[in-house]
């Protein structure tokens, strides 16, 4: 590559004295402070000792010790998810890299700025199935946005400024420096992130201005707009969300979300209709279906959000707004494709809104918003409480009302049911403050994520909302929470069951329930002790304020134990390839045809 | 624990999660793409195509700009025009790809395939194959007492068509590039 080749001659050009020579390991640390590093969440090994002697000598970037290299990637995407900068994850060789795959993988599907610097044998042994080789570019080039391997010292540091500005620019995503031994030990020089030139690699960011007259045009003869955001908004940064608020509040169009972009647009506003798809609300999905212009931001139109497609909102005029080109058209055909970054989305739209004196029809909207008010009143995530078991729904009410309006609160979550009734029943108002796995659907995301988000916000209350068989996916993290005293809190909704599991299999599968018990589950008031944390069991409704206020007020890793309804089951659902309109209400579940299997 | 009663259902299950899209007509598209000649690069590109389940019929690669260090990658392949689409922008964003066409749909281009055809058999049938190979302005680029070894150069139609004309003329061994090809006139890419 000519510049690549440009940055190497420029390199050999400069007399190279002795002082301006540096080892591998001493270029990465210095690079990764330019990048503005401060912390990485990692596990040593013998491919990284090089690293790890570095990082010993210096006091800027501070080393998170996980437990296992998964969680060093979920911490580093909580940390990422939480602050809007990039996370660092450095892993070992072989089984550092391979263990390393599944948080790759994740922060691909959600598009999460992740850099992992991997560990790999030194240069003259790949290939020869060295001890703890592996193939690391070749397994992990289809779960990350891009990976290097360095081979020359003297590009390491060109190479680590591209790793980080693939991560966060365009649409973010996990990149993976692998890095042999001897190039750790090499002599080399230092390149500035200023000298590096992006020859084939350039996101297109800005809106088509010719594209958003005509949208501004078809939204304002809208009669039954709806957006539906994801977390295109959120990677955008804190000003597309206000754009975003601001032109809904101006015009008083109605909105959803993904479960992603949860945050993105403040819950408390009138116009939030709630997170969509196969857990979303009746008044979202309806609208979705029943609307005649839809408008996404920053989401990829996913299976879970919607259903069958060919039945998927038949009546609307699509207009999508991505930044990757490859998500528009993909899942769903759009009438109205463009390609850009959020903010200079909304910040177009907003002023081309104005400069067309653009302004929907009243009367139409009325009636619109009195549909959708008639949906809200069906009231969707009812339940029907008990005074001697505590319901999943209602446990997750009396935290949100501990919660109340604090500022600084940040939630994570595991996968399965307590991640949807999460969704439903934890408003958010603020954007990077809701940390799940969306794309991938990771069990185990949420305690390490968690560390990643409290590492980066100390003060601040982290819960991981967890169910009993997720959090044993990662529950050694509890060591990682003891070592660093990070207050985070575990509330595990436990219903003894792979809930989500449990709920298709009754559903779908003809109530035969597969490996779905949650069997010899350990004492969690008892495993939070030992790892030097404090554990609390509840199983009585009575019982759960208290149990909520001393986990809030513990200053300590804690873990709270609820005990749920075993039964309970996730509603409304769409059951998978069904249409919008024919979502399962929890009042129509009894009348549900389990025999279809 | 749940002591449900099993219902063994043993008729034939109907899915309950929903059927897959009808399919709509296929078509065969050239893409020609312009990549860094960086380690990986083509495993990045094969590897998309199987893992999003896409079809290539041809590939050709090779370093096309040693100054620049650049390759030109192309591909066949087949797939819905929504397919095809979907191909190109997922090529389009790889970090090494700098510029993706569709030589179907830009219209007119050259197409070329080379192939060597190898041919065994004696007397009558030898001189046949050498008349026909004449036809196809093929070059017999080897030989020996029992075989002749044609290089032929054309579309990929027209060396299937020699292909099958020297078919009962002792074709033994065939050895193909698949295509290299460009758009006509002075477009750039």
């Amino acid at each position: 590559m000519k510049d690549m080749k440009a940055v190497v001659e420029k390199a050999e050009k400069d007399t190279i004295s002795e002082a301006d020579l540096m080892t591998g390991a001493d270029i990465m640390i210095k690079a990764l402070k330019e990048q503005g590093v401060d912390t990485i969440f990692g596990y040593p090994g013998g491919a990284v000792l090089p690293l790890y002697d570095a990082l010993f000598q210096q006091n800027d970037i501070k080393h998170i010790l996980v437990r296992h290299e998964q969680a060093a990637l979920h911490a580093a995407e909580g940390y990422a998810r939480s602050t809007g900068k990039v996370g660092v994850a450095l892993v070992t060789s072989g089984p550092g890299a391979t263990n390393a795959v599944t948080g790759l993988t994740d922060a691909m599907m959600d598009s999460i700025p992740v850099v992992c610097i991997c560990g790999q044998v030194p240069s003259f042994l790949i290939g020869t199935d060295a001890f703890q080789e592996a193939d690391t570019t070749g397994i992990t080039r289809h779960c990350t946005k891009h990976n290097y391997l360095v081979k020359d010292v003297s590009r390491l540091a060109e190479m680590t400024h591209r790793a980080f500005h693939i991560a966060r620019t365009g649409r973010p995503g996990p990149v993976v420096i692998d890095l042999p031994k001897d190039v750790q030990f090499a002599s080399g020089t230092y390149t500035t992130a200023q000298d590096v030139e992006y020859r084939s690699y350039r996101p297109h960011l800005e809106a088509d201005d010719h594209a958003i007259a005509k949208l501004v045009e078809i939204l304002a003869q809208a009669k039954k707009p709806v957006f539906y955001t994801g977390g295109g908004i959120i990677n955008a940064g804190d000003r597309a969300s206000e754009l975003l608020t601001k032109f809904i509040s101006d015009t008083n169009i109605p909105i959803t979300s993904t479960l992603m972009g949860l945050g993105a647009f403040p819950a408390n506003k009138s116009q939030w209709l709630g997170m969509l798809g196969m857990h979303g609300t009746y008044e979202a999905n309806l609208a979705m279906h029943d609307c005649d212009v839809l408008v996404c931001i920053g989401a990829r139109f996913d299976d879970r959000v919607t259903g069958n497609v060919s039945g998927f909102s038949p009546n609307s005029f699509k207009i999508h707004i991505d930044v990757d080109p490859s998500s528009i058209n993909k899942n769903i055909e759009v009438d109205l494709g463009i390609v850009a970054d959020a903010t200079s989305a909304l910040e177009k739209i907003s002023a081309a809104w104005t400069k067309q004196k653009a302004k929907l029809n009243d009367p139409a909207m009325q009636l619109w918003w009195q549909q959708i008010d008639k949906w809200r009143q069906v009231n969707c995530l009812e339940y029907t409480n008990s005074d001697s078991v505590i319901k999943p729904q209602y446990a997750l009410e009396r935290l949100q009302a501990h919660l109340g309006a604090r500022d600084d609160v940040y939630i994570t979550t595991e996968v399965g049911q307590h991640q949807m009734w999460a969704a439903q029943f934890i408003p958010f108002n603020r954007p990077n403050r809701w940390m799940t796995s969306g794309g991938l659907g990771t069990m185990g995301y949420g305690l390490p994520a968690a560390i990643g988000a409290q590492i980066a916000h100390p003060d601040a209350l982290v819960i991981d909302i967890a169910g009993e068989a997720s959090i044993q996916m990662n529950i050694q993290e509890l060591s990682t929470a003891a070592q660093y005293r990070l207050p985070v809190k575990v509330f595990i909704l436990n219903n003894q069951w792979m809930g989500m599991v449990r709920q298709w299999q009754e559903l779908l599968h003809g109530e035969r329930y597969s490996q779905s018990y949650s069997e010899a589950l350990p004492d969690f008031v008892k495993l939070a002790d030992a790892y030097g944390g404090l554990g609390i069991v509840v199983d009585h409704p009575d019982q759960l304020d208290d149990a909520i206020t001393q986990m809030i007020e513990s200053d300590k890793f804690t873990i709270l134990d609820v005990r749920v309804d075993p039964k309970e089951n996730c509603f409304p659902m769409i059951p998978s390839g069904k249409n919008h309109n024919e979502m399962i209400l929890s009042a129509d579940a009894k009348q549900f045809d389990k025999k279809l299997v | 624990m749940n002591s449900t009663p099993v219902n063994r259902n043993v008729m034939a299950k109907k899915s309950v999660y929903g059927a897959a899209p009808e399919t709509t007509p296929e078509a065969a598209h050239t893409l020609s793409i312009l990549v860094d000649n960086t380690p990986g690069v083509l495993a990045k590109i094969v590897g998309l195509f199987s893992g999003r389940g896409y079809n290539i019929e041809s590939l050709t690669v090779a370093e096309t700009d040693h100054d620049q260090n650049l390759s030109r990658i192309t591909i066949i392949a087949k797939g819905t025009q929504r397919i095809i689409d979907q191909i190109i922008s997922q090529l389009d964003k790889q970090v090494p790809v700098h510029n993706v066409i569709d030589l179907t749909i830009l219209g007119p281009h050259v197409a070329r395939e080379l192939a060597l055809i190898k041919v065994s058999g004696q007397g009558e049938k030898r001189v046949e194959a050498m008349r026909t190979a004449e036809i196809f302005r093929a070059k017999v680029v080897d030989t020996t007492i029992d075989s002749l070894t044609f290089e032929a150069t054309g579309t990929p139609e027209k060396i299937d068509a020699l292909v099958e004309m020297m078919q009962p003329l002792g074709l033994s061994q065939i050895s193909r590039t698949g295509i290299a090809a460009l758009p006509r006139g002075n477009d750039k890419i």
